[in-house]
C-alpha cells in the first residue's frame, strides 16, 4: 500500500511534478483511502489484510453497542417526555406539552434549573483556579512527592457517593469537627452549631465545596498534562532573560496551556452540572428543594415519583449546555493541536 | 587585589540573597505540598480516626473530634463485616467490574485500532463522535434506560449494570487506546506484515504487546469508573443483596436516621485507599493516553 519511494522523491515537489499528477490530494486521507481500497479489492487480498473492511469490522461492535444503549435510549428519552409514562403504567400514550406546561408551572423545577446553573459556573472557576494552584504544587520537585500526590487524587478517584458520606459526617448539625474547632477559637457560643445543611444559602455553599474539593484534583491533572506538553526552552529562554515566576506564569505558561485550562474547566463543569450524587447524598435536595438540582429533581421525580415522563422532561434540560460545553471542549482540543 | 575583594564581598552578597530566595522558595513548595495534601486528605483521615471511636466518645459534642478520647475500638469494623452486607456489595462491585472491563476491552480495542491506524476518510468524525457520546451523562438516561432494563427482566439485578456500564466505559476506554496505538511506530506493523502477519496478525502480536502497558492504564481505569457509578446503579437495583459498594454503603448502612457513623467512615476508607494506590501507579499513563488521544495521528 505504501507506494515505491525510490526515483521520485528528488523531483516530488517541483511545479511539473504536481501538475502532472494533479497530487495535491495525495496525501489526503480520502484519496489514499480510495486508491487503497481499488488496489485491495483490484488484487483480491484476504479479508484479514483489506483495510477497507478490517477498519469497519472492527469498529462496528462498539458503534453497535452503543447506538443500541445510547443513541435509541436517548430519543426514548425525547419520546418519554411527551408521553404520560408512570413507573406503574409504562405504556407509551402521546400526552403533547402536558409535562412541559407541568414541569414550567413547578416552582422547584425552576430552583433546579437556576441551582445547576449556579453550582455549575461557582464550581467551574474555582475548579480552574485551585486546579492550576494545584498543577504547579505538583510538577514542582520535593521530598515525599509520593505521598503528597496520593493524598491529593483521593477525592477524585474515590467514588463520590463514599466520599460524601464522609463529608456528610464532616458538616453533621451537631457534631461537625468544624462545629467545634469554631466553638473553641469563640466565633459559636458553647453548644451552637453552624447547621451547615440546614440552612439554604449554607447548604448550596456545601454541595459547592464538595464538587470543588473533588473536582480540583482531575483539573489539577489535565493541567499538568498541559505543563508537560509545553517545550522546557521556551521556559528556560524567559528565565535566562530574567522573567521571574508570576511573569513567566502570566507571560507564558497560562497563555500556553489555556486551551488545556479550558478543558479543564469544561470537564469539571459538566461533571457538576450532571451530577446529583452529591446532592443526594449530602441534602436530598433540601432543605425544602433549596440545593436542588434539575440531575436530582429528574430522579425524585422519575424513580421515586414514578413519574417518569416527567422526570425524562426535566433531565432533556441537561442537553443543550451540555452540547455547548462540548463543543467548546472541542475547539479548545483543535487549538491544542495548532500549538 | 582591592578589585577583586569588592568582587568577592559582592558575589557572597548575591550569593547569600539567592541562597536565601531559593531557601524561601523551597519552604512555600512544601507548604503548598502540605496544604494541599491536608485539605485533600482531611475528610478521610478524620474517617479513620472516627472509626476507631466508642460512642461515648464520638457522640459527645464536647470532645475533641480529633483525637481519641476513649480506647479505640475494632467493634464498628467487626460490625462493617459481619453485621452489614459490606462484603457483598464488594463482591458485586468487583464481578461486576471484572465482566464490564472484559466486554470493553473486546470491544473497545479493535475500534480503538480501527480509528487510531486503518486511516478512514471517517477516522476523525467518528473519533470524535465517540468522544461525544463519553460527555451524555448518566442523568440524562437513567429513566429510558431503566425502562430498557425493566423491559429485558433485568431490574433489580446486578446483571443490568454489566449490559449498561460498558456504555460509560467504552467511549472513554477508545479515546485513551488511541492516545497509545499512536505511540506505536507505525514501521514495527510494517514490519510484521514483511514478515508474513497478516494485518490482524501483525495487530495482535507486534501491536498488543507493545500497547500492554497502555491496556493495563484503561483497565484500572474503566474498573474505577465502574466502581464509583450511582445513578444507575441506584435507579436499577433496589434490593439490598443486589446493590454495589457505591450504593449499597449510603443506603444501607443508615436504619432510618440512625447512621452508623464509624462503620460508614470504614467503608469509605477501606474502599478509597486501595482505589487511589491503584490509580496512581499509573497517573502518567492516563495523562499520557488522553493527551495522545487528542493528537492527529
Amino acid at each position: 500500500m505504501t507506494a515505491p519511494q525510490e526515483g521520485r522523491a528528488h523531483n516530488r515537489d517541483t511545479p511539473a511534478y504536481r501538475a502532472s499528477r494533479g497530487a495535491e490530494n495525495r496525501d489526503k486521507p480520502a484519496y489514499r483511502a480510495e486508491v487503497a481500497e481499488v488496489a485491495e479489492v483490484a488484487v483480491k487480498m484476504p479479508l484479514a489484510d483489506r483495510e477497507s473492511f478490517l477498519a469497519k469490522a472492527f469498529l462496528l461492535p462498539s458503534i453497535l453497542y452503543i447506538v443500541a444503549l445510547v443513541g435509541i435510549p436517548f430519543f426514548m428519552a425525547i419520546a418519554f417526555s411527551f408521553s404520560d409514562i408512570t413507573a406503574g403504567d409504562p405504556s407509551f400514550d402521546w400526552a403533547g406539552l402536558r409535562n412541559y406546561r407541568a414541569i414550567f408551572a413547578d416552582e422547584t423545577f425552576w430552583r433546579s434549573l437556576t441551582n445547576t446553573l449556579i453550582f455549575t459556573l461557582v464550581s467551574m472557576v474555582l475548579v480552574v483556579v485551585l486546579g492550576k494552584v494545584l498543577a504547579n504544587i505538583l510538577v514542582a520537585d520535593f521530598r515525599g512527592k509520593w505521598l503528597v500526590r496520593f493524598a491529593v487524587l483521593l477525592p477524585w478517584t474515590t467514588p463520590v457517593a463514599l466520599s460524601t458520606i464522609s463529608w456528610l459526617w464532616l458538616l453533621d448539625s451537631v457534631f461537625s469537627p468544624i462545629d467545634w474547632v469554631l466553638r473553641k477559637i469563640g466565633y459559636l457560643g458553647p453548644g451552637e452549631n453552624v447547621y451547615w445543611l440546614g440552612k439554604p444559602h449554607l447548604a448550596m455553599a456545601s454541595v459547592i465545596a464538595v464538587h470543588v474539593w473533588r473536582l480540583v484534583p482531575l483539573a489539577a491533572v489535565i493541567v499538568m498534562a498541559g505543563l508537560v506538553a509545553i517545550p522546557r526552552d521556551i521556559e528556560d529562554a524567559a528565565r535566562v532573560d530574567g522573567a521571574g515566576f508570576w511573569r513567566r506564569m502570566f507571560g507564558i505558561t497560562v497563555p500556553l496551556t489555556l486551551p488545556v485550562i479550558a478543558v479543564a474547566g469544561l470537564f469539571g463543569a459538566i461533571l457538576t452540572f450532571t451530577d446529583m450524587t452529591v446532592v443526594y447524598v449530602l441534602t436530598r435536595g433540601g432543605p425544602t428543594n433549596s440545593t436542588q438540582v434539575l440531575a436530582s429533581w429528574a430522579f425524585f421525580k422519575g424513580i421515586q415519583g414514578g413519574d417518569v415522563a416527567q422526570g425524562a422532561a426535566i433531565a432533556l434540560f441537561l442537553f443543550p449546555l451540555l452540547l455547548a460545553a462540548a463543543v467548546a471542549i472541542l475547539s479548545s482540543v483543535r487549538r491544542m493541536e495548532t500549538l | 587585589m582591592a578589585v577583586a575583594t569588592i568582587d568577592n564581598t559582592d558575589a557572597d552578597a548575591l550569593r547569600r540573597r539567592y541562597r536565601r530566595r531559593h531557601v524561601a522558595s523551597r519552604v512555600f513548595v512544601y507548604v503548598a505540598a502540605i496544604t494541599a495534601a491536608l485539605i485533600a486528605a482531611g475528610p478521610f483521615l478524620w474517617s479513620v480516626i472516627t472509626t476507631f471511636k466508642l460512642n461515648r466518645d464520638l457522640y459527645n459534642p464536647a470532645n475533641n473530634p480529633f483525637i481519641l478520647n476513649a480506647p479505640p475500638t475494632g467493634d464498628h469494623i467487626k460490625l462493617l463485616f459481619n453485621g452489614t452486607p459490606f462484603l457483598t456489595f464488594v463482591w458485586n462491585t468487583v464481578w461486576v467490574g471484572v465482566l464490564v472491563v472484559a466486554i470493553t476491552l473486546a470491544l473497545s480495542l479493535p475500534a480503538a485500532y480501527s480509528l487510531a491506524r486503518l486511516n478512514r476518510p471517517w477516522s476523525t468524525p467518528m473519533a470524535v463522535a465517540i468522544f461525544f457520546v463519553y460527555l451524555v451523562p448518566p442523568s440524562l438516561l437513567f429513566l429510558s434506560l431503566s425502562r430498557v432494563v425493566a423491559t429485558l427482566g433485568l431490574q433489580d439485578s446486578t446483571w443490568s449494570l454489566v449490559l449498561i456500564y460498558p456504555t460509560i466505559t467504552i467511549p472513554v476506554s477508545v479515546w485513551l487506546l488511541m492516545g497509545f496505538l499512536k505511540a506505536v511506530p507505525k514501521d514495527i506493523e510494517e514490519q510484521a506484515m514483511v514478515d508474513g502477519h497478516s494485518r490482524v496478525g501483525a495487530f495482535v502480536r507486534t501491536v498488543i504487546p507493545l500497547v500492554f502497558p497502555g491496556i493495563v492504564a484503561v483497565v484500572v481505569f474503566a474498573f474505577v469508573i465502574t466502581a464509583s457509578e450511582f445513578i444507575y446503579a441506584l435507579a436499577f437495583i433496589s434490593p439490598s443483596p443486589a446493590k454495589t459498594i457505591s450504593t449499597g454503603v449510603p443506603t444501607e448502612l443508615v436504619r432510618g436516621d440512625v447512621f452508623f457513623w464509624q462503620s460508614l467512615q470504614a467503608a469509605t476508607v477501606l474502599v478509597a485507599v486501595p482505589i487511589a494506590f491503584v490509580f496512581n501507579l499509573f497517573l502518567e499513563k492516563f495523562i499520557t493516553g488522553f493527551t495522545m488521544g487528542a493528537v492527529k495521528g
